[in-house]
């Protein structure tokens, strides 16, 4: 099931950001140097990871290329295994795009220290987890044998960890704390899962490879039990209701760049393993949790929306319009067609580009203002245009205008969800006049109306020297920037991809169908037991 | 004379066989132990230390080579297979968990004696009171260290602990178990009582760890006596066919006798509810014996277990199992759960060893092979965490003494990044992070107990990964302090990490060093413990 590779791309890739990392972390010189060095390494790993995608067939009959393959614990069946297919070469080529822009937005978040309380070591720290994070996203995607993903789906918690509750916000202390409980009481769940599916599955050194794991004949029972100690961790990820409250916390807390790779990210993780794991490896538990997941993910889209609406701090509407997307993306999977997981997991993609977009230029904003809170604005579009310009793109992004590239994916979820749910499908489209609802409301208060007396927060005003403080309001306005060099750089790509996705789509979609099609065969040719006669006379 | 024959004795003498390649681990550890109390007496007080340590290390390293010599040596041995009963009655079983645990004893011991051995600029070691018989604050105390008085008699008195440790998963009948038991506690009393900072606090663990470790070893002969009079003999070989072949009405003597020894041994790895002492004893010993403790006795303790429960005891399992269950839920629910409301790093550690032993036991109730190799494997993985971490504890010092409160720790790891990243490490090993050794061995002895253990196995996983989830807040608010929050302001006494020698430094790395190998590439040591699990009848 899987076509191996002469040269190890997938290791390659997981590589050179680790030797970054280290890299950045002890080689000793300026902040500046670190910065620009881990930047230079996310960029070779980028074209690394293009290069590679380049070899990838799209109508290969295997599952996964790319592969990778040798014995790690033998005793344990635990192979090095590694490969991908569509979905996760388009999820790992989005990290690999993020992980660059993320950096340059987080050019200036860590100040450089005084060099005998450490110098640069802060800064050198904060780029060094960054990019062992982005090592863990693409072994976490890449990883073909059940222990290995598990073990990347715990440890990257760890640079998370850290960066949040050394770099964030005035709460980072309980965030983080908070998201390391949540995420380890799940994957500490799924570990008895995980090794109650080696013990179903035929054993030996290699036991854990998903081929080998796929397609076993278990009790119901036990099935089902293994697929629930897997979906809660997976729906901790993603985050759903009723395991989604550590998101706003950890995304309010940390720095615009951690919250930008967490929920664009590592988020996607839950979903991924939904589709990867419990419906590849139990087609027949999947179909019997399908009405309690897609009702959890139908009051996840609503539910979301309406606590978005409600929000009054920037960062935390945006990690709650991110439940509500999340909603969508597990309906469509669940929807057990073609067309929903496939517009599933192009969501995946367009939800981290546009998400990104919109927690990077919200950080903009907000390092300009001092501020996080909405009201706190107004009038801003005519302060800076130009950030006016970019927020307004990543806001229709999010609602999901036609044009965009999250139009495509969320109109397939909805007409795949359709044919097997019609009343989720129903429900859910509400989310898309709730979505409008909240941006629309945020860039309204924002950006239009009369600006506020005071256009620059007290934070920021601090920065200003003496003389520019002291002139008089109107005057001062124009001392607040608009775009600068930096922000331009990372702003244009993020639009860029968001704009080619929207019109061509199939640039995803194309590697993303076939994979589509032979992760869900299982589940589609398992009928349950109880639906069966259900699904038969429905159709 | 004409010989008499009395019934049930002997009638020639015939001598017992030893091989002696198979125990020369074990005498060489206890020559250097006789021979460093000759040196206590006979050399210069200026050269004492080194000439002890060096006797000590070098006679661990040798006795770890002979061990390796031994493995092409196992069997039963000091002693007898009776003729005309086909009894094999032999004292020692030089098998693969035991020559697996003397070695991981050894290798832990020589980090441990490293770690006692850190002097710190003065003239004996840093962590002991030169003068342990002196009432603390007296003035022979004070003449005693003006004088350069040392404790240098520390090394030996480890050595005879080691030895006992050594023999403790060796032996092969429940006489040799308890001379064994007796000899790994007794000098581990006297060195719990010799700290030579907080010295009340330090005899008063001293004498909290001898009167129960003195009634836990009651127990245990009183258990031995009931299962000699149960099935007649000492030898575990001896009661495991008598348990099978044995009558239903003499369980009033098996039950409570299997009960009564495992108490004994229980207690030793401080298994709820049977832990009382550690937490007292963790935080009043000098903290490298400490470290050395938790490590060895532990591994020690464990590999008695294992014997009992897989030699001796394995025919009569249904009669205890339950509560060896109820006994592995306590510890690891107790341990983790108190774990979270220290305040001392001392304590925290030693609570976490507690849930620790509970996990472990998750491993011995697996009753398979597997479980045997998981247990090694365990042992072996946090004994190099557990020293590493506590001499890192003995590093941290305000105003000259040990910073052990919470509070002192925070923001350590802006000052010392590295130290601190160390700790971390041992932590999020402790926690079971994959990438660190403390994950791959959670894994095996909780895979173990699901492929092996039944129902029961499955549900002392789930509590035993929900009863991790709490043992994670606790480490990563270690974590927190150290890094996530700001130093004290008090300036004019801040606390600091002294500088260590080569020694502590050494154990320090080679513990953090094999956390870290251990996680990523296990299979090697994973392959030994496997094939170490065989037992010898």
């Amino acid at each position: 099931m899987t076509e191996m590779s002469s040269v190890p791309w997938l290791t390659i890739m997981g590589l050179i950001p680790l030797v970054g990392s280290l890299v950045v972390a002890f080689t000793p010189g300026s902040a500046l140097m670190a910065k620009r060095l881990a930047l230079g390494f996310s960029l070779v790993t980028l074209v690394v990871g293009i290069v590679a995608a380049l070899q990838f067939q799209i109508n290969s009959p295997k599952q996964f290329q790319l592969g990778e393959q040798a014995a790690w614990i033998p005793q344990f069946g635990v192979s090095y295994a590694l490969g991908v297919d569509g979905i996760a070469l388009v999820l790992i080529l989005m990290s690999l795009v993020l992980t660059p822009i993320c950096l340059i937005a987080a050019w200036n978040d860590v100040p450089e220290e005084a060099k005998e309380s450490g110098g640069s070591r802060n800064v050198r720290t904060y780029f060094a987890l960054l990019l062992v994070l982005e090592t863990f996203m693409v072994g976490v995607f890449a990883a073909t044998d059940v222990f290995l993903f598990y073990a990347f789906f715990e440890a990257m918690l760890i640079p998370i960890y850290f960066l949040i509750g050394r770099f964030g916000g005035a709460r980072r202390q309980y965030a983080a704390m908070k998201f390391l409980l949540f995420s380890l009481a799940g994957g500490l769940i799924m570990l008895v899962a995980v090794i109650g599916l080696y013990l179903q599955g035929p054993g030996g050194t290699d036991g854990f490879l998903i081929e080998r794991l796929t397609g076993l004949s278990m009790d119901p029972t036990t099935e089902r039990l293994l697929f629930v100690g897997f979906f809660i961790a997976f729906a901790i990820k993603a985050p759903m209701v009723p395991f989604h409250t550590w998101l706003p916390d950890a995304a309010t807390e940390s720095t615009p760049a951690t919250a930008t790779l967490l929920v664009g990210v590592l988020d996607k993780v839950g979903t991924f393993g939904m589709i990867r794991f419990c419906l590849q490896l139990f087609p027949e538990a999947s179909h019997w949790a399908t009405p309690v997941v897609v009702t959890l993910a139908v009051i996840s889209v609503i539910y979301g929306a309406l606590l978005a609406i409600a929000q009054t701090d920037m960062m935390r509407l945006i990690s709650y319009t991110s439940v509500s997307h999340f909603g969508f993306i597990v309906l469509g999977i669940f929807a057990f067609t073609n067309v929903g997981s496939a517009g599933s997991t192009l969501y995946m993609v367009n939800h981290g580009f546009s998400t990104a977009a919109l927690f990077l230029f919200a950080a903009m904003l907000i390092h300009r203002r001092g501020s996080k809170r909405i009201p706190d604005y107004g009038g801003w579009q005519s302060v800076t245009p130009a950030l006016a310009g970019i927020f307004l793109v990543a806001a229709m992004s999010a609602l999901a205008l036609p044009g965009l590239s999250t139009f495509v994916s969320e109109f397939l979820v909805l007409v795949g969800t359709f044919p097997t749910w019609p009343a989720a499908a129903v429900i859910a489209t509400s989310g898309i006049i709730l979505a409008a609802l909240y941006m629309l409301l945020m860039y309204k208060k924002i950006m239009t109306g009369p600006p506020p007396s005071d256009v620059i927060g007290e934070r920021a005003l601090a920065r200003l020297s003496a003389s520019e403080q002291e002139q008089p309001e109107h005057a001062r306005r124009s001392l607040v920037p608009d775009l600068s060099a930096r922000e331009k750089l990372l702003a244009a790509p993020l639009i860029a991809v968001i704009l080619v996705l929207g019109f061509y789509p199939n640039l995803a979609l194309n590697p993303i169908n076939p994979a589509v099609d032979k992760s869900l065969s299982h589940v589609l040719t398992t009928p349950a037991a109880g639906n069966a006669a259900a699904e038969g006379s429905s159709k | 004379m004409t010989s008499v024959a009395v019934p049930g004795l002997q009638t020639a003498f015939q001598q017992s066989t030893i091989d002696y390649l198979a125990i020369l681990p074990l005498l060489i550890v206890f020559g250097a132990a006789i021979v460093g109390v000759l040196v206590e007496a006979f050399v210069p007080r200026d050269r004492r230390q080194i000439v002890q340590v060096s006797l000590a290390v070098v006679g661990l390293v040798a006795a770890f080579v002979a061990v390796i010599v031994a493995t092409g040596h196992q069997g039963l041995t000091m002693g007898i297979t009776d003729g005309s009963t086909d009894r094999r009655l032999f004292a020692l079983a030089v098998d693969g968990p035991a020559l697996f645990m003397q070695g991981t004893i050894l290798l832990l011991g020589v980090l441990g004696i490293l770690t006692m051995a850190e002097r710190l600029g003065g003239v004996g070691p840093d962590a002991f009171t030169p003068s342990g018989a002196s009432t603390p604050g007296s003035a022979f105390e004070t003449n005693a260290s003006r004088a350069g008085a040392l404790t240098s008699e520390v090394f030996p008195l480890t050595m005879f602990a080691i030895f006992g440790m050594m023999i403790f998963p060796t032996t092969n009948d429940l006489i040799g178990m308890f001379v064994a038991l007796e000899v790994l506690s007794l000098p581990l009393y006297i060195l719990s009582g010799l700290a030579r900072r907080r010295r009340l606090l330090s005899q008063e663990a001293a004498l909290k760890y001898f009167l129960l470790g003195a009634f836990s070893s009651a127990f245990f002969l009183f258990g031995t006596a009931l299962l000699y009079g149960y099935s007649g003999s000492f030898v575990l070989g001896d009661i495991s066919k008598a348990i099978s072949a044995g009558p239903i009405e003499m369980n009033g003597l098996l039950v409570p006798g299997a009960f009564l020894v495992f108490v004994g041994l229980l207690f030793k790895v401080a298994a709820v509810p049977f832990h009382a002492w550690t937490p007292d004893v963790y935080q009043g010993a000098p903290t490298p014996v400490t470290g050395f403790m938790a490590a060895c006795t532990k591994a020690a303790a464990f590999g008695a277990i294992l014997r009992l429960a897989y030699v001796g005891l394995d025919t009569g399992r249904w009669e205890w199992t339950n509560a060896l269950v109820v006994i592995a839920l306590l510890t690891m629910v107790v341990g983790s759960v108190l774990s979270v409301t220290q305040t001392d790093m001392k304590r925290l550690l030693a609570y976490s060893s507690i849930a620790h032993a509970g996990f472990v036991l998750v491993g011995v109730l697996a009753f398979d092979s597997k479980g045997i190799g998981a247990v090694l494997f365990y042992v072996a993985t946090y004994g190099f965490a557990i020293i590493a971490a506590f001499a890192i504890v003995s590093l941290v010092r305000q105003n000259g003494g040990e910073a052990t409160h919470l509070s002192q720790w925070a923001g350590l790891g802006k000052r010392y990044p590295l130290v601190a990243g160390a700790f971390a490490f041992l932590m999020l090993a402790f926690a079971g992070i994959p990438a660190t050794s403390g994950f791959m061995a959670k894994y095996a002895v909780f895979s173990a107990a699901v492929g092996t253990g039944g129902a029961t196995g499955t549900v002392l996983v789930v509590v035993g990964v929900l009863c991790s989830a709490i043992t994670v807040f606790v480490y990563a608010r270690v974590i927190v302090l150290m890094y996530f929050g700001d130093p004290p302001a008090d300036t004019d006494n801040p606390v600091e990490v002294v500088v260590p020698s080569v020694t502590t430094t050494f154990s320090i790395a080679i513990g953090t060093v094999i956390t870290l190998a251990l996680g990523v590439v296990p299979s090697a040591l994973l392959d030994l413990a496997d094939r170490a699990s065989q037992f010898v009848r």
